[in-house]
């Protein structure tokens, strides 16, 4: 048998910088509350959502994820020469193939990187850094970029009381590299395929097709089941992530979940029994739930408005459709 | 066994923790949601805290029929058999 060579990555990973785009429109509870005959205060009720951002036409998948990308790669002090891995968590590009990572990376200017896009919902930010941090440690990438975007706008039904006010749009970027020290801890994932049904694109495409009058497949959303799951799975979670990396809820600085619903934050984090010294990021107040793109846009509001700091021990938990969650440990660059 | 006043209160507890209702409103007459203010997502923290609490399951489908704090109670004597 012939041996073959293998290569050696780097000892350990880290995030080295991250960045963020908040789309231009301001959409208030005001603007939503015709379409599906409720109210403000109860939408702030449910949800802790006051405002949400929407993009514009000219705010594509693309373009959001350039532009936090550029600040990701800024804030790294990593040119985009060094970028050889893009990984994008989406669900809402609108082309089935090629992969946007693909079409992002051209226009950044990196030099034809590995490029692809991972689909899991609104745990795929926590799966690309998981992803991210395996190929830095394996040898298979140097720098990777890893990319959550979302336009949940164009997938949002107006109409329907669950989730017209939930759903909103924007991206997060962050550079992961080789460290020293390890900069992101083991990742807990996985998922339940028996709760497929529970979030999920209403129908597929063919049978959309076969329709009278076709239009958009939204998403659909059970909130009282998904609520559940959410507040208290992902707490247990939460909690196999810390005891993986060896600490506990009193070495946390930051916590940092997928901005979900506030309901949901404030029922984890009484879950988990969070001391009061942890800062909890409460984004979605006023940009709604971004899917993918929350954890990042979340951290990144954290950094400039000093409620984490660079070298906070953070917890990332990131969960949604499939039902597919994942968590770990990181420290903040 | 616990007794239903027992029963009761424990929940009251479990109602005053979640929802910020004071604990003496939560008698058996009271309803969750026009009484306790208690709306649908609270009402799946306090069916999480009974089911430990009293080690009973509580199904997703039979949550909707616990309209007033004695159905709760009579739920969670009947599953404790």
């Amino acid at each position: 048998m012939t041996k073959l060579q293998d290569v050696e990555g780097a000892r350990h990973a880290t995030i080295l910088g991250v960045g963020s785009y908040r789309p231009s429109r301001l959409i208030p509870n005001a603007e939503l509350v015709e379409a599906i005959d409720s109210s403000d205060e109860w939408i702030q009720q449910r949800s802790g959502i006051k405002t949400r951002r929407w993009a514009t036409p000219e705010e594509t998948v693309t373009l959001m994820s350039v532009e936090s990308s550029k600040i990701a790669m800024e804030r790294a002090g990593i040119e985009p020469a060094q970028i050889d891995g893009v990984v994008v968590a989406t669900v809402s590009h609108m082309l089935q193939t090629p992969a946007v990572a693909t079409m992002i990376a051209h226009e950044l200017g990196l030099n034809r990187p590995v490029a692809f896009d991972i689909s899991a919902a609104c745990a795929g930010f926590c799966h690309g850094i998981a992803l991210a941090s395996d190929m830095v440690k394996a040898g298979s990438a140097q720098h990777v970029l890893v990319i959550g975007v979302e336009r949940l706008s164009d997938l949002t039904d107006v109409g329907d009381r669950g989730t017209a006010f939930i759903f909103a749009d924007g991206a997060g970027a962050a550079v992961v590299g080789p460290s020293d020290e390890p900069g992101i801890g083991p990742v807990v994932w996985g998922s339940d395929g028996e709760q497929f049904d529970l979030i999920r694109q209403k129908e597929d495409w063919r049978d959309v097709l076969e329709q009278d009058n076709p239009s958009m497949p939204h998403l659909v959303m059970q909130g009282n089941p998904v609520f559940r799951w959410a507040s208290f799975e992902m707490a247990k979670i939460a909690q196999q992530t810390l005891d993986r990396t060896g600490i506990t809820v009193d070495d946390l600085d930051v916590f940092v979940p997928h901005q979900a619903n506030m309901r949901i934050i404030d029922a984890m984090a009484r879950t988990m029994k969070l001391p009061d010294t942890v800062k909890i990021a409460r984004d979605i107040a006023d940009q709604g739930n971004t899917s993918a793109a929350s954890i990042p846009l979340a951290l990144d509001r954290m950094l400039e408005e000093g409620d984490a700091k660079s070298g906070d021990t953070a917890l990332l938990i990131a969960f949604g459709a499939g039902l597919a969650y994942a968590a770990q440990v990181v420290t903040v660059p | 066994m616990a007794t239903t006043e027992e029963i009761r209160a424990d929940l009251a507890e479990i109602v005053e923790e979640v929802a910020g209702v004071d604990a003496a409103q939560v008698q058996l007459d009271k309803s969750f949601v026009d009484d306790l203010d208690v709306d649908s997502l609270s009402m799946v923290e306090v069916v999480v805290a009974a089911e430990e609490k009293f080690d009973v399951k509580i199904p997703d489908d039979e949550v909707k029929n616990l309209k007033t704090v004695g159905d709760a109670v009579a739920f969670i004597e009947r599953a404790q058999g």
